[in-house]
């Protein structure tokens, strides 16, 4: 069974993004647990892909910095394996089509679920695709995550009805990173969610500041992070963890306070 | 279960981000209008004769046929065309499109900087605002065409992310889409892509086969036997191909990069070393490692210089309709020598690959049978580079 439930079950809910291998999985395995310790409700583990065409510069960067560490979708798995018995924090890994593709969609599931995670993001796999990748994880009790954005518009209520542990809301059009602002209506976006499905959703993309989470979760049931967190890693390497700890603690703190 | 929707057999489909579903829907539902409409079919086959030249010709390259002792070989000169590459069909189709739909500005990727030019072009026949997205290392080796983009009044960004070649260009074009789609059109250069691209890009193309076709008809009374193209992405290639798909009689040949070698990592020979995958939106072959990370590829040709095919093509290579043989730089760099010095004619690099597949192949073949090869581009972009490769040194 997924867990994913779990992460929601606790106010706003915190969710931190890293990509896995950046620059070792020792510093990853360090920065998840420290996530985890410090509030994060649920963790989305990066697999790295060469070419991440949803991806701002930041977690480009983190994805190439991965690769040439020599990470592989085989060692991901072992290392997902192995951090499960350290943490029993929500855990869904969120990579490219190419990558589950080319593993084997139900070798890939079936090794998602011996290392005990509890879904997958594909953000280029759209509703339309959706079929071909989401039965073999249903079929092993693992949730396939699907997005909406800002321009999804009648769109949202389809995917909402078919939506599965969580609903990820793209706060901006573009590729990840952080803003300045994010001027979407994501109350708009909630209330068509609302209407089709009570799966909770949780907003990500561009969010890097305490205030601009808060916002996020008060529109939402929580907030995504990933750039902010990939550029603290980038910055302090592999003693990267006790900032990232520091950092998910004040975000979920002003979540707290909502 | 596959979604059905925009599949050449197992190949094709819309992997792409959410952002920009709604995008590729309203992109869909206005080219089955313009199909129909009879204005924008005119308008078009205006620009295609009045602007672009068309039709191109077909020449019969006599020098050629007679050295090689083979089929007798002709040359469908879409180097001809006005921009110097079958890259302007597309353009002029899809800017056109693009008008129709409201967009005020086009962006691209490219390459040898052919579709980029193409794009380029058509932004400033049309008035529109352009920016050509252009791997790093490939706006040095065609920084002929990196000037003459800018000349048209586009903006070029050099990419220098990836591999900073052409795969690298797409991403980042794709990134540029998801953030700004309202006003903006992704002008892509080749039949690759989420469904509708490989659809739309390879109608624009068709014209050339249609044109083969009826030209062939008229100078030979019957079909060729053999029909040649290089293929990067695949649009002038499908181009040439589409009107013979369905006579079995026509050897449909598409010929790759291989670089260095097909037993090499400098490749980019798709069909012979690549392996099914999803990519740029799209399910096909692609060279990659065996955990699906995309391979850094390598050619002489930055035109063909790209870790995929489109799906149109990776379905004609799976129903054994058409066949895909590898030509290596060397194989290409004597070829654009051997045409400019036998036809005076200089080919592209890229359109050399199909030139020398024809060199090999025209031999084998009787005196009477007929083969096109489709001259897609012409090759003064290339001259400096061949020349490097050569080992002589050019300032442009």
């Amino acid at each position: 069974m997924s867990r994913i439930p779990e992460a929601f079950a606790h106010g706003k809910a915190f969710v931190a993004f890293i990509t896995c291998g950046d620059p070792d999985l020792q510093t990853t395995e360090e920065a998840v647990l420290a996530a985890a310790e410090n509030g994060a409700d649920l963790i989305e583990l990066g697999i790295p892909f060469s070419d991440p065409t949803a991806e701002g510069p930041v977690i480009q960067a983190a994805n190439m910095r991965a690769l040439s560490g020599g990470v592989t979708t085989d060692r991901i798995l072992d290392f997902a394996a192995s951090l499960r018995q350290r943490t029993t924090v929500p855990m869904v890994f969120m990579t490219y089509a190419n990558v589950v593709f080319s593993y084997g969609i139900g070798r890939f599931a079936q090794r998602c679920r011996e290392a005990g995670m509890d879904g997958v993001i594909l953000p280029d796999v759209p509703w339309e695709e959706k079929e071909e990748f989401a039965p073999a994880f249903r079929a092993r009790g693992l949730d396939f995550i699907s997005l909406i954005a800002p321009t999804s518009a009648h769109r949202i209520g389809q995917i909402a009805g078919e939506a599965e542990g969580f609903l990820y809301i793209v706060s901006s059009l573009g590729v990840t990173g952080e803003r300045g602002a994010i001027t979407t209506d994501i109350g708009g976006m909630v209330s068509l969610v609302r209407a089709a499905s009570g799966i909770p959703c949780a907003v990500g993309f561009g969010i890097s500041t305490l205030e601009q989470a808060a916002r996020m979760a008060s529109l939402s049931d929580g907030a995504i992070v990933g750039s902010a967190i990939m550029r603290i890693i980038a910055e302090h390497g592999s003693q990267a963890a006790p900032y990232v700890g520091d950092y998910v603690r004040r975000m979920k703190d002003a979540l707290r306070a909502l | 279960m596959t979604n059905a929707k925009g599949r050449f057999g197992i190949h094709g489909g819309q992997y792409i981000p959410e952002t920009l579903m709604n995008a590729v829907i309203e992109l869909e539902e206005a080219y089955e209008r313009c199909k129909r409409d009879e204005t924008f079919q005119r308008e078009l086959t205006a620009l295609f004769n009045d602007y672009a030249g068309r039709p191109s010709r077909l020449y019969f390259a006599e020098r050629m046929t007679r050295e090689l002792g083979g089929a007798k070989i002709y040359l469908k000169r879409e180097d001809l065309n006005h921009t110097g590459a079958h890259k302007i069909n597309n353009v002029l189709g899809q800017a056109l499109l693009a008008r129709r739909m409201g967009k005020t500005r086009l962006i691209a990727e490219t390459g040898a900087g052919q579709h980029g030019v193409a794009t380029a072009t058509a932004a400033a026949l049309m008035g529109m605002e352009c920016v050509v997205f252009m791997g790093e290392e490939d706006t040095k080796r065609q920084a002929l065409n990196v000037y003459r983009m800018r000349l048209l009044g586009a903006e070029v960004i050099p990419v220098s992310s990836g591999t900073g070649t052409l795969k690298d260009a797409v991403s980042a074009a794709m990134r540029e889409w998801t953030g700004r789609i309202d006003d903006t059109h992704y002008c892509l250069g080749s039949v690759m892509g989420p469904h509708p691209f490989p659809t739309l890009v390879r109608d624009f193309q068709s014209v050339i086969s249609r044109e083969i076709r009826a030209q062939m008809l008229e100078k030979e009374g019957r079909l060729p036997d053999a029909v040649l193209a290089c293929v990067g992405g695949g649009s002038n290639a499908i181009g040439a191909f589409y009107h013979f798909i369905g006579d079995a009689g026509v050897r449909l040949i598409g010929c790759e990069a291989a670089g260095r070698g097909t037993g090499t990592f400098e490749t980019a020979a798709t069909i012979n070393t690549g392996r099914l995958g999803i990519f740029h939106g799209m399910k096909s072959y692609f060279c990659q490692d065996e955990y699906g990370q995309i391979a850094p590829v390598y050619s002489i040709s930055a035109g063909l210089d790209y870790p995929g095919i489109g799906p149109e093509h990776a379905d004609l290579h799976d129903r054994g309709r058409a066949e895909y043989v590898a030509v290596t730089d060397d194989e290409a760099v004597d070829a654009f020598e051997y045409l400019s010095r036998t036809e005076g004619i200089i080919p592209a690099i890229e359109s050399a690959h199909a030139v020398a597949y024809a060199m090999k192949l025209a031999p084998q073949m009787g005196k009477d049978a007929l083969m096109v090869v489709n001259l897609s581009g012409r090759g003064d972009k290339d001259c400096a580079a061949i020349a490097r490769y050569r080992g002589e040194d050019l300032h442009e």
